[in-house]
């Protein structure tokens, strides 16, 4: 893809969040993009949010455990911006009309207390770098049309990034066994998945080793501070308005997610 | 069989066959298919009668398994219930052996929360609570599941009659009372040489595993039977079975009860 191109369907991605509505894949028109043109196009939205006054506050990584792989037919993780708007408060309605086709995912947040500059960064590294940790909601989301997505469409369309909703527990690391920690997903009530922190990439640590190297690789830092969530441990969940989502989080507590009613 | 009617068929002839068909590892189709008249009483009946049978070839009963304890397999099969089975001394895999696939068809894993029952626990008006309060110890476990129906094609009545797909099972050194664990939130990672193929925790096990162990008491008092002491109970599985092929390595890692790797055969 051309610079324009790549502009072009920036502009394209921008416009489905503002009116509302998905878009179709980014593959439809350029069947030749490739993994960089697609990152491409992500920087391009961030840059244009970060105009608007919006800011990075964190990354999440996509893609990461067997269950979204094999639901999205896909063998790797990918990463997205977090910028401060798509940060919610739990038990408070987050605005309906902000998403499009909501998904709700039960993860781990990282909360960095020190820089972490890949390449080359190690479990030891990102250990350090953790200042705590937090139960947390994503929502995810696409601008893409019945989430008929390719990994391109997704990394292009800033890894199917929504919202993020952080529950009030501070852990540190060391009172944690990452990845055996279980976690519980509810929605309206009803249990509708199960999961364990190693369904992400075998441990969630290694998620954020994978982050810090492949965005160091790019010449960025992630920031003290800043949060990264590093992949769902259960399956995605359908979210309505109205909806209420609740993960229970051994060790961590619980996160409420409600998201509001019907808006016109 | 086509020629076969209703009165040749019987809880027997259902148990005959399908103890056979485990003996010589050879898989078979549906056998309500062959016989509608094979509903879910007759089955229970047939995997009693295969349990006496089996009982008088020598084999001592070790306890239960429950099968259809999370709601997509209910889904999947279209009830709203679990089942459940026998479990004897010939189907407990001592630790540390590799799969017996010369007794098997074809062997698929699933990781468990079981139970080793301190007292005997009779239905009906079992809860959850009250079942708990029977299980004298916690184990991991790994139920190698196996079907006698080709392609583990099969209604439910014939799964029942089938002794729930029972196999052999396989529990973890560390037990524990079930007052320390939080067992809605108990872990369990399971892989398959080394990759993690799938996650979850007690909770998928509907709800608790507790409510497994009352619906057992429960549904065993409908037939005049209790779950006695000392009896372990494999309380369903936690994700869906993996298959186990020859050579491979399948691993259950558990939050606060284990590890248990077992090799493939």
């Amino acid at each position: 893809m051309n610079v324009d191109d790549v502009a072009e369907t920036a502009t394209r991605l921008l416009a489905a969040y503002e009116a509302g509505s998905p878009t179709h894949p980014v593959i439809a028109d350029h069947p030749d993009a490739t993994l960089t043109d697609a990152y491409a196009i992500q920087q391009a939205q961030v840059e244009e949010w970060t105009r608007r006054s919006d800011s990075v506050r964190g990354h999440k990584v996509g893609l990461a455990s067997r269950a979204i792989q094999r639901q999205m037919n896909v063998g790797q993780p990918d990463f997205g911006h977090l910028t401060q708007s798509m940060f919610h408060l739990e038990n408070e309605p987050v605005p309906s009309a902000t998403y499009l086709q909501p998904r709700i995912e039960p993860e781990v947040a990282f909360v960095l207390g020190r820089p972490l500059k890949g390449p080359g960064v190690t479990v030891a590294d990102a250990v350090r770098a953790v200042e705590f940790v937090l139960p947390a909601l994503e929502i995810v989301d696409s601008r893409i049309s019945d989430w008929k997505i390719s990994i391109v469409d997704t990394v292009a369309d800033n890894a199917s990034s929504g919202g993020v909703i952080l529950g009030s527990r501070p852990v540190p690391l060391a009172e944690l066994d990452l990845r055996l920690v279980g976690c519980t997903l509810h929605r309206n009530g009803e249990l509708v998945e199960t999961g364990a922190g190693g369904a992400v990439l075998g441990s969630p640590l290694n998620s954020l080793v994978w982050l810090a190297n492949t965005v160091g690789a790019l010449g960025v830092t992630l920031e003290p501070g800043h949060v990264v969530l590093p992949g769902s441990m259960t399956k995605a969940v359908p979210l309505a308005p109205g909806d209420t989502a609740v993960t229970t989080i051994a060790g961590l507590g619980t996160v409420t997610a409600l998201l509001g009613p019907e808006e016109d | 069989m086509s020629s076969s009617t209703d009165q040749e068929w019987s809880a027997g002839r259902v148990a005959t066959i399908l103890l056979e068909a485990e003996d010589t590892t050879s898989a078979r189709g549906s056998i309500q298919a062959e016989w509608p008249g094979l509903d879910l009483a007759t089955a229970y009946a047939a995997q009693d009668d295969a349990l006496a049978r089996r009982v008088a070839r020598g084999e001592t009963v070790t306890g239960l398994k429950l099968g259809l304890t999370s709601r997509a397999k209910q889904r999947q099969m279209g009830v709203d219930a679990p089942s459940v089975a026998w479990l004897t001394d010939a189907m407990a895999l001592p630790a540390g052996d590799p799969v017996p696939r010369s007794r098997l068809i074809h062997p698929r894993a699933e990781p468990e929360i079981v139970f080793v029952m301190k007292r005997r626990l009779a239905g009906p008006g079992v809860t959850a609570t009250s079942a708990m309060a029977a299980v004298g110890h916690v184990y991991a476990g790994i139920e190698i599941i196996d079907s006698r129906y080709s392609g583990f094609t099969f209604t439910l009545a014939d799964a029942v009659a089938d002794n729930n797909s029972s196999g052999v099972y396989v529990t973890g050194a560390v037990g524990l009372p079930p007052e320390s664990l939080d067992l809605a939130l108990e872990a369990c990672l399971l892989e398959v040489d080394g990759q993690v193929m799938d996650s979850a925790t007690g909770a998928a096990v509907l709800g608790h595993p507790g409510e497994a162990l009352a619906f057992a008491a429960n549904t065993l008092a409908e037939r005049g039977l209790a779950i006695e002491a000392g009896w372990t109970v494999l309380t369903g599985g936690m994700t869906d079975a993996v298959p186990v092929a020859p050579g491979s390595r399948v691993a259950a890692h558990f939050t606060h009860l284990g590890s248990i790797t077992l090799a493939g055969g």
